[in-house]
């Protein structure tokens, strides 16, 4: 699995995006570099959600070009673009866990798809995902009805994770938690990411995430990438969103 | 002794993995003292590390524990991590047996006592809130009502039209092939007459707004109360009776006569066609017979049979919606419920009505 075609996992290159005559993303262009956390920013509405569902082929493009693991997505086959998939996990925003399935179900299933191994494994292996994302073995014959909202944002992290995928997209994985439940998802991710090697791609709203778990930012204005690079960088920058985000009211209460 | 692994212990090689692990296991008990030597391993991941660790535990026993040996750092949080893994909880399977099944089918029967008990529970609180908007006459929701009115009524129109347009010709044209061998031909005329207007119409029509607007007023209470917005209207001091069901309940009440009504001139219509096309009865003489063969009580005895249907499709559909659980699963089972049972009462209910109506001799 060591392709060592560049140091990008995923190369979005001049990709435009519309929905009738509103140009969400306006010839865009991004890196994610392998086993980095990128935190990615932007006020509401500008597209975040759009360019992850883009990159994840959800949302059509009119122009420009995604690679991820080196694999052109708009020139792949079939064969090619499910390979891809089974080697990133995705965590939607709501969680999106089948809600007739059980947890235990709901882990299993990418891993009953695509790997042929016996029950006894796919619960083993069900519970190793549990205990990493931090929930005891009992929650596992519960429905996601039965669940609160962390523990979904768990169970869905731990079925993203379930394949030992490369790459994970996480929308928004900590909205709606409290700060100390979000600042432990900060923490399970960075651990995740050391012991599993991944690289993450994290839509984010929450300045704490940014400061404790990401290693790189992009910052998403008028349909581009208006600044990239360390929280210092973000801080030195002269855009006036960057301004106000970084050295606001807010921000400053987290760096105390 | 040293085990040697080797090679990329990862998920996409899993199965062939879980092979030589089993196979490994039965080295249990054999020797002493075991080691499991990974320092040829490529790659490793959470199922190449759960297997390695399983190897390691079921190699163990309580004189020495087995232990795993030429682990590179990279990977030595992963298997701390797994290490730390408990064992996976029993599934308590629902295995098939006949006192399960009696079991099954004892919950069902008595589950019928409950539906009814919702049923008639459902038809007081609408009499209350509809009380409650007759004192309060403001706080009748027009906007809604007249929206559902839309739904179920008029978007109903065509489609509600052409079933009993083609029924009527079905009914005319069978009745005329059989009736003609015995040189019965006009009597035609009355079997539609009585069929369409006091049975067959209503009960089509019934049938079709069960089907059409009975799963939609489940699917749309279903879906709010997943998502929690009938607990919302609730502690914004809304009752949901009075918002979403009420409005709903006239709505399809005011429907079905209107429909029923329309259904019927469709099926008359149609027989009319089909009885002059195919079987020569001309339209002044088959509305001749129409007139001596109908009286004015047959339409009645449809009329009044059509707003009763709908209350009790309106009813079954609106406990079933609120009785959906937070599954996806659950809103297709209550969906179904919904049709099923409404079409059910409506059939029972039309039985009633065959026997009250006889009695009072209309």
């Amino acid at each position: 699995m060591a392709e060592q075609f560049s140091d990008a996992i995923i190369r979005v290159r001049d990709i435009t995006v519309q929905f009738g005559k509103t140009r969400v993303l306006d010839g865009l262009n991004l890196d994610v570099k392998r086993g980095e956390i990128l935190g990615f920013v932007g006020p509401s509405g500008a597209g975040k959600s759009v360019l992850t569902r883009t990159i994840i082929g959800l949302v059509p493009k009119v122009a420009g070009s995604i690679e991820v693991f080196g694999v052109d997505l708009d020139a792949a086959n079939s064969a090619q673009r499910r390979a891809v998939e089974r080697r990133w996990g995705i965590l939607f925003q709501q969680g999106a866990l089948f809600s007739s399935l059980t947890v235990r179900q709901n882990i299993q299933f990418p891993v009953r798809e695509y790997l042929r191994v016996s029950q006894r494994l796919l619960d083993e292996i069900m519970i190793a995902k549990l205990a990493m994302v931090g929930l005891k073995p009992e929650v596992a014959d519960r429905y996601p009805s039965e669940l609160s909202g962390g523990m979904i944002k768990r169970v869905a992290l731990a079925r993203a994770l379930a394949l030992d995928p490369e790459l994970v997209f996480l929308d928004e994985p900590t909205s709606g938690l409290d700060p100390i439940g979000a600042g432990d998802f900060d923490e399970l991710v960075r651990t995740l990411q050391r012991t599993l090697g991944l690289t993450v791609f994290m839509v984010t709203h929450d300045l704490d995430s940014l400061y404790t778990a990401c290693d790189r930012i992009a910052v998403l204005g008028n349909g581009k990438i208006i600044a990239a690079g360390s929280i210092a960088d973000m801080k030195a920058s002269q855009h006036p969103w960057l301004q106000q985000y970084f050295n606001g009211k807010r921000a400053r209460a987290v760096v105390g | 002794m040293a085990l040697c692994a080797a090679g990329n212990w990862t998920a996409r090689f899993a199965p062939a993995l879980e092979r030589i692990v089993s196979d490994a296991e039965k080295l249990r008990g054999s020797r002493p003292h075991i080691f499991i030597d990974v320092s040829q391993v490529a790659s490793l991941d959470t199922f190449g590390a759960w297997l390695i660790e399983r190897l390691r535990r079921s190699l163990s026993d309580a004189t020495a524990e087995a232990k795993i040996a030429g682990l590179s750092a990279n990977y030595s949080s992963l298997v701390d991590e797994v290490s730390r893994v408990g064992a996976a909880p029993r599934v308590d399977s629902t295995s098939l047996s006949l006192l399960g099944m009696l079991e099954q089918i004892g919950r069902t029967v008595a589950g019928i006592g409950g539906t009814i008990i919702s049923l008639v529970d459902m038809l007081g609180a609408v009499i209350a809130a509809a009380g409650n908007v007759l004192i309060h006459p403001r706080s009748f929701r027009l906007a809604s009502t007249v929206h559902h009115l839309e739904q179920v009524c008029w978007r109903a129109v065509p489609i509600v039209v052409l079933i009993t347009f083609l029924i009527g010709c079905i009914i005319s044209q069978q009745g005329i092939f059989h009736f003609r061998q015995f040189g019965a031909d006009i009597f035609v005329v009355d079997m539609l007459g009585v069929l369409v207007l006091r049975e067959i119409g209503v009960l089509l029509v019934a049938i079709m707004v069960a089907g059409r607007s009975g799963s939609a007023y489940t699917a749309e209470l279903g879906s709010m109360k997943m998502r929690e917005e009938i607990d919302a209207l609730r502690t914004m001091g809304f009752d949901p009776i009075e918002v979403l069901i009420l409005p709903r309940m006239l709505a399809i009440m005011l429907a079905l006569p209107i429909l029923a009504f329309l259904g019927a001139m469709a099926a008359l219509y149609g027989g009319g066609l089909v009885a002059w096309l195919y079987g020569g009865v001309d339209p002044e003489a088959f509305l001749l017979r129409l007139r001596d063969a109908i009286s004015i009580d047959h339409f009645i005895v449809g009329m009044i049979k059509a707003p009763v249907m709908a209350a009790v499709i309106g009813i079954v559909a609106c406990v079933e919606g609120l009785a959906v659980q937070g599954s996806a699963e659950s809103l297709g089972q209550h969906t179904t419920a919904s049709v099923v049972k409404g079409i059910f009462f409506v059939i029972v209910m039309d039985g009633v009505f065959a026997i009250f109506f006889a009695s009072i001799g209309m």
